[in-house]
């Protein structure tokens, strides 16, 4: 409660935070939005490539679908893949740092060199092999941003953990015969879970963004799908006479992945009062 | 300090020796049978047989991660299943493209976002210090892929102030190959209208690759300058009349900026991933481009031997990152004593 209200007194926060809410309002009410919610799949010839207009508010693409609709439904893919890739990123990462973080053992130190080994290299070179080795498509470009995030999960909580672990109130649980298991996931993880959240708020526009440009190189979703990045990737070839082509579904991965990023930092802020006192 | 950089080296390995390991994995299991996938959807049984033997594929699973392991570590990476040249040979003809194009972005990203970011810090809650974090914002908000096709609509269709595509013009020619970069190739060449031309190619997609590396370094400089500038070491030298830019560039700089300089190496990987998208837009003959195609022919050795050498630049730049840091504060190196 404390940490929305800091968000609502942040004015670039609360404007972070209304544009996901915005965005996910979108997502939910797409096919009811939309001006002409069949053309997700449905191509209209005739009506190829208009520029905007008061019947197309942003146009329509090289296959006469309406472009504002084409957004609208993309909503739908961004939230779906940016919330499975973060949950799926999380499951892995989360009880990885809390093994890894708990104790300094043998267990520890090969569950971190496995951590280095998959940030040793970025992460969207990784996922192209994966998307690549699989049959490409969504389904295979979620699963490779997923199986490529949770390295940075287990960095936070790992992080967490070793700090937390040395509290006294941990001390004094271990003390009255608490199992490591109880402490770790019903004490040291809801402590922790600001620096989670943090980090899933941020991961949520990183992997938009990703997705997007797995989509866009061809790894991702694939046509007729209302995916944005694959909508970029299909405007190029009519370009300079079709402008709004690439330029509306741009905008739209920018303006929701620039929300979870101020949502992202001012949750950070909230979070450590630190790095609070530094801003006021 | 030689101690301190062999240090980092060697705990550099492990990761790196790891990843190897995991390409074999994941060309060995993931594909499901290696062989039909490389023989394609029309073989005959007696082809996947004949294609398993070749590529030693049966042999135990032990054998052939050792033998994997000493092709890589003698640069061995096969042939290329598109092109059928050694996928090495492949990688250094394009790597010095994409090492130009990352270090320039670098550069730019550097040399304007740190005093972007000291000028936000001193300007605490001004309008500059606003005006950066806007930027700051949105340069990592923003798609590169998208931008790289915004910027060459208005600048090489609309306004056709700059070249759409390419390192070089094609009248020019090219240069005589000596590092691989056509910004030095072209100077050591004497050509200064070559290097020019060099130049301008490199606006657009320099540019597009900087902004997210931009927007990280002004604000990491920021809040390192605004925790430096609360020191009681700023006090005592602003007592004793020290005038205000030669202490904020020069003294509060220099302590705060340690923290920009780690986030410069693991910006390096972001560059890497943004230049994919880059080149792709500009094509940018470089390592993009190259894992691009391999993804579009299915070449999985030439995209796993990408993989591979971008870990081993990334571990490199890491360690230089690090040097780097012990030697603006020494204290660094110590503390790894």
């Amino acid at each position: 409660m404390t940490a929305l209200r800091h968000i609502f007194r942040d004015p670039v926060a609360a404007f972070g935070l209304l544009i996901v809410v915005f965005a996910l309002l979108v997502a939910i009410l797409a096919p009811w939005l939309a001006p002409y919610p069949d053309d997700a799949f449905e191509s209209h010839i005739l009506q190829r490539l208009r520029p905007p207009s008061a019947e197309f508010p942003f146009g329509t693409d090289n296959l006469g679908r309406d472009i504002l609709s084409r957004v609208i439904l993309g909503t739908r893919n961004a939230f779906a893949v940016a919330i499975a890739v973060v949950v799926a990123a999380m499951a892995v990462g989360v009880p990885v740092g809390l093994a890894a973080g708990w104790r300094d053992n043998w267990m520890s130190d090969v569950l971190m060199r496995v951590t280095d080994v998959f940030l040793a290299v970025p992460q969207l070179i990784l996922a192209l092999a994966l998307g690549q080795l699989m049959a490409p498509g969504i389904g295979t470009a979620m699963v490779a941003l997923a199986f490529t995030y949770w390295p940075f999960f287990a960095r936070t909580v790992y992080a967490e953990t070793r700090r937390l672990r040395g509290s006294l109130f941990v001390d004094a649980l271990a003390g009255i015969g608490a199992s490591p298991t109880r402490i770790l996931f019903l004490h040291v993880l809801p402590n922790a879970a600001p620096a989670i959240l943090v980090r899933a708020t941020v991961g949520m526009g990183f992997t938009i963004l990703t997705a997007a440009l797995l989509g866009f190189l061809g790894v991702g979703a694939a046509p007729p799908s209302p995916d944005w990045g694959l909508a970029v990737s299909e405007a190029r070839q009519h370009l300079p006479e079709a402008w709004w082509f690439p330029t509306f579904p741009g905008l739209a991965i920018l303006l929701l992945v620039l929300g979870f990023n101020l949502l992202g930092d001012g949750l950070r802020d909230a979070a450590d009062p630190r790095l609070r006192r530094s801003r006021r | 300090m030689a101690r301190y950089i062999l240090r980092r080296v060697l705990l550099a390995l492990p990761a790196l020796f790891g990843l190897v390991i995991l390409t074999f994995v994941l060309s060995r299991v993931v594909p499901g049978d290696a062989a039909a996938t490389l023989a394609g959807d029309a073989a005959t049984p007696a082809q996947i047989a004949d294609i398993r033997a070749r590529y030693g594929l049966d042999r135990p699973i032990m054998e052939q991660a050792a033998i994997h392991v000493r092709q890589v570590l003698t640069g061995d990476f096969g042939r290329s299943i598109f092109s059928g040249r050694p996928v090495a040979e492949e990688i250094i003809q394009r790597l010095p493209a994409t090492l130009e194009l990352t270090f320039v972005a670098l550069f730019l990203a550097t040399v304007i976002g740190i005093p972007l970011g000291l000028l936000a810090a001193l300007d605490h809650n001004g309008p500059i210090d606003h005006l950066v974090r806007l930027l700051s914002v949105g340069g990592l908000a923003i798609a590169s892929f998208w931008l790289a096709i915004m910027l060459q609509l208005v600048f090489s269709m609309d306004l056709d102030v700059l070249p759409l595509r390419g390192r070089m013009d094609v009248a020019l020619g090219q240069p005589a190959r000596v590092t691989g970069s056509m910004l030095i190739d072209s100077l050591l060449a004497g050509r200064l209208d070559m290097f020019v031309d060099a130049c301008r190619h490199l606006v657009l997609p320099a540019v597009t690759l900087a902004l997210p590396g931009l927007a990280t370094i002004a604000r990491f400089t920021r809040s390192g300058v605004l925790e430096t500038l609360q020191k009681d070491f700023v006090l005592y030298a602003r007592a004793a009349g020290y005038g205000r830019v030669r202490l904020a560039a020069i003294y509060v700089l220099r302590n705060a900026v340690n923290v920009t300089v780690t986030q410069i190496g693991l910006l390096f990987g972001a560059l890497i991933s943004g230049a994919v998208a880059v080149e792709a837009v500009f094509d940018w003959p470089g390592l993009g481009t190259y894992a691009v195609q391999a993804i579009l022919s299915a070449d999985y050795k030439a995209l796993l031997a990408v993989t591979l050498v971008v870990g081993v630049v990334y571990a490199v730049v890491n360690v230089a990152v690090d040097v780097v840091q012990a030697l603006i504060d020494p204290r660094v190196a110590e503390e790894h004593r």
